[in-house]
This record gives C-alpha cells, structure tokens and sequence, in this order.
C-alpha cells in the first residue's frame, strides 16, 4: 500500500526526474550553438568573483572564467546576476546556461544541478568578528547571535555543532551592517571573501580570528540532464585545463585573491608527466 | 500513523528527489516549520491587535477640534501608508533601532531593549494601523449626522458620543474593509524576512537553502499554511460580521 500510494504521488510529480532519465538531447548544447551565446549566471555581489566595477559592469574571476569558456565554444556571453537562494532554480529552469556562481559543491544540490568535475576552487568557513572580542575557538559562538547571510549551507552547520545562534539576512550588506550595528558577536561566511573585505581597510577594527573549517570546493553546473552529455563534458575537459595549465592560479593572482593550496595541489597533481 | 507519514514522504523522495517534503520526515525541520508558525502567529495577532487599536484611537483623533492632534494623525497616515512595509521594516530595525536603549552583556554587544520581532510588530502595526484609521474613517462617515445630534441633545459629551453611539455603528459599517486589511496584514507579516523574524517565511527558506531539493514541498506549504491562516480569519471575521448585524439597520 504504501509503495503504491508512494509511487501514485511520485508520478503526478516526478516530471523532473523523468527528463534526467533520458538519453543526451543537448538541447543546452544545441541552443547555445544555434543562437550563438551562452548565457552564464553569475554572482553580482561577491568580490572579487562576481561584481560590479565602477561603471557597472559585470567583472572578477567567475566572471573571466564565463567569458573564456564562451570563447572557447565560439559563442558570445551573455551574464545574469543570481543570488544564491535561487541560482539552481535559474539553471534548471533554462533562464541560464551555465552558472559559474561561487556554489558550494554539496550531495544534495548534485541532485537538482549538474555540477561538473573537477572542482574548480575551494573556500571554508570562518567569521568576521570584532578584535576587541578577541574570539579565539569556535566554541565561543554558542549561545551567541552571529549573523549570516540566507542561503548559505554552513549556517546549519555553526548552529548545530557550535551552538550559534544564527541571524540569517537575505543580503551580505544587511547582514554586515548588523555585524556594525553590534547585534551580533561576528558574521559567518566564506574565508575568502572575509580576507578580502578585511584587505579592503573598511574593516580595521575586525578580524578573521578562528581556523576555517569546512573547506568546501566550489563547481560550475550545467543543467541536470546535460552533465554526462556534451556540454557537461565539455566543461569538464575546460575545467581540467584551467586547473592543468594555471590558468585559475593567474586569475587569482589577477583579482587579487590570496593563493589557496587547492589550486596549487591541482596544478601539481594533474602536472603533464613529460614535463621535467 | 505518523511513522506511516514519515515513510510515506521517505519513499516519495527516493522516486521524485524534487520533491522532498523533508520537514515530514526529518524532526530538526520539522521543529523549524513548527517554531516559524508560532512566530508567525504572534506577530499576525500583536500586529491585529496593535493595529485595530491605533485604527480606532486614530479615527477619533481625526474627528478631534483639536488641529494640531488632526494635522498629527494625518501625517502619520500619510508617512505609514505611503511608504512600502518592507522599507519601513528595515528603516525602524536599522535606523531607529540604533536610538533605543540597548543593553551590553559582554562588552561588544548591544542588545536592543526591541528586538528584531518587536520592531516588526511595531512597524507593520503602525503600517497597517495608517489604513485601517482610514478605513474607520469611512465608517464613521456612515453614520449620519442626525444620530450624532441626537446624542449630543440627551447630554453625551465627544468622547461618549465617540464610544457609545458613533464607533459601534461605525464599526459595523467598517468591518469588510477592515477584514480585507487585515489579511492584507497577515500575509505581510512574511516581509519580516528583511529583518531576520524568524517567521514562517524565515525559516522555510532556511530550509530549502540547506536542502535545495525541498524548495517546492517548501513553497507549497507555504501556501497552504497561509491559505489556512488567513481562512481562520476571514471566517472567524465573517462570523463576527453577522452576529453583530443588527436587525433592521442599514438594510
């Protein structure tokens, strides 16, 4: 009874899972050729990976990264802003192609979107907080409000491991101000970008104070159906040659990102054996 | 019955990973649902209550001699009316909520004697209060001057006339605009998100954000929470309507 009523319900709404059963279309493939651009959503608010410049256009390191793979497919760029609560809705509702978008290579959105390997970056957790406070142990968040922002995965993690008492804004700005306004202890999110707002002197009084945890790797995803057909192959392939030739490595030295191992690590381990 | 439940949406995952009702089958969620649904249900009734109450006190302050009190509520009515909710939410938590007293228990920190949930009961009280002042308004409007006069010949003073004779007429007329307002009010509690209210809203994007694949199952109980909600309302409202109806008037 229970498989029947399971399996009843399943049908009326697995009209999802059913398209990722199928054999390779390309659709996205074929589209991006037929019209001759790509569109890539990217972030719009995270520096230096996805921003604004003085005149408003779109630059950083995710966002060279969509231009190259559209020059390497002979295609134009078109670039959408996404936020994470809903850049998977946006990939797999065909809005975008591609999406580049600092995301967090996790089990559960592996489900939803085609998050191509190998990984191409890496960021962990850690928090913005006051020296004055003088923070020193993850352990000193419990019981203790800590803003953050919605959508990203680790808030569910300071809350249950550490006990934090998590404040999640729908934007990085309110959540900062919070942090300013002193409604809460530090501001949880990735190390990468903490250590470039702290290098940006807006933050002298704070600091980046515990040990990053969680170090996640981050993917670009192509939609569900296209990951083991030619797009998502495709991008594979580019993936590995920017981790391959240090192409990333540069475009971290470019946007002013500090180096990170895991891109060293991968230069070094997929290092060309006839290369003395 | 409820392991039955449990397995239910267990399987129904296992078949259609879009589909992962994961607060019916995973406590910790399901807590969450639970916690933003008492949220949500004590900003709806403070800010149903606030907000009647600021509707009637307004109302008569409108009909006051008194220029100064009129020209007060009349600009109140314009400030709050006119401005988006979700500006006004952000405005009293940020900007005002840097000049209430606030307390310090370790030295950095500054608590603010209002909290992010009060703040929100306060804004969208007055938010919705600014309409339903006007929709008061209406209603005394209604009731015809000859009533009023008669009041005022048996020795009833503003106040009492106000009280006993013009506000329980009044209030008769005004109660299906007030009814509308007051889903209206219901439903905008769901903007106390900008401020971080861990209300309904809150915490069902919490939840898809840390399962991507429960955003539709989370969306669609959003609906029928809400569906649900305001239905309790409107029929307890409607209700209301017709047990106050007297017969033979305004018919």
């Amino acid at each position: 009874m229970k498989k029947v009523l399971a399996l009843s319900a399943a049908m009326l709404m697995a009209s999802a899972s059913i398209a990722t059963a199928a054999q390779c279309t390309n659709d996205t493939w074929k589209k991006v050729m037929s019209r001759g651009k790509m569109v890539v959503g990217v972030k719009a608010d995270y520096k230096p990976w996805g921003f604004r410049d003085e005149s408003g256009n779109l630059v950083g390191m995710e966002i060279d990264m969509a231009k190259a793979a559209a020059d390497a497919m002979g295609v134009e760029v078109e670039l959408v802003p996404v936020q994470s609560s809903n850049r998977m809705q946006f990939l797999e509702q065909g809005k975008i192609d591609l999406m580049i978008a600092t995301m967090s290579d996790r089990p559960d959105r592996r489900k939803i979107v085609g998050i191509v390997q190998p990984n191409y970056y890496t960021s962990g957790t850690n928090v913005m907080s006051p020296k004055a406070l003088g923070l020193t142990k993850w352990e000193d968040l419990r019981d203790k409000p800590v803003c953050g922002k919605q959508g990203a995965f680790y808030n569910k993690i300071v809350t249950e491991r550490y006990g934090a008492k998590v404040i999640a804004f729908t934007g990085n700005a309110e959540a900062k101000q919070a942090l300013r306004d002193k409604k809460c202890i530090a501001w949880v999110y990735d190390d990468s970008s903490i250590g470039s707002d702290l290098s940006s002197g807006n933050w002298d009084d704070f600091e980046m104070p515990l040990s990053s945890e969680d170090d996640n790797p981050w993917g670009l995803a192509v939609p569900l159906a296209e990951k083991d057909c030619v797009f998502g192959n495709f991008m594979s392939g580019l993936s590995y040659n920017w981790l391959q030739n240090g192409q990333l490595i540069e475009w971290e030295k470019k946007w002013g990102i500090k180096a990170t191992s895991f891109l060293a690590d991968k230069k070094e381990r997929f290092k060309d054996w006839l290369d003395k | 019955m409820i392991e039955f439940i449990r397995q239910f949406f267990l399987d129904l995952y296992e078949v259609a990973p879009r589909w992962n009702f994961i607060f019916f089958h995973d406590p910790t969620q399901w807590e969450r649902v639970v916690e933003g649904f008492w949220v949500t249900l004590q900003l709806s009734v403070a800010c149903v209550i606030f907000s009647v109450l600021i509707g009637i006190v307004g109302a008569w302050a409108q009909g006051s001699p008194n220029r100064i009190l009129r020209s007060v509520v009349q600009g109140y009515i314009q400030f709050f009316r006119n401005t988006p909710p979700f500006v006004q939410l952000l405005f009293f938590y940020f900007a005002l909520g840097q000049f209430t007293p606030t307390y310090s228990p370790d030295g950095w920190l500054e608590v603010p004697i209002i909290s992010n949930v009060g703040w929100a009961i306060i804004s969208l009280s007055f938010f919705a209060g600014a309409f339903n002042v006007e929709i008061f308004r209406s209603g005394i409007e209604a009731v015809p001057g000859s009533t009023r006069e008669a009041a005022e010949a048996l020795g009833f003073s503003r106040l009492q006339t106000y009280i006993y004779i013009v506000f329980p007429l009044a209030f008769r007329v005004s109660l299906p605009a007030l009814n509308n307002n007051l889903v209206n009010l219901v439903k905008t509690t769901t903007q106390a998100l900008a401020i971080a209210v861990p209300e309904l809203l809150y915490q069902f994007v919490g939840i898809w954000n840390d399962y991507p694949s429960a955003m539709y199952p989370s969306l669609t109980m959003v609906f029928v929470i809400y569906i649900g909600l305001v239905g309790i309302l409107v029929f307890s409202m409607h209700r209301w309507e017709k047990a106050m109806r007297i017969p033979g008037y305004g018919q």
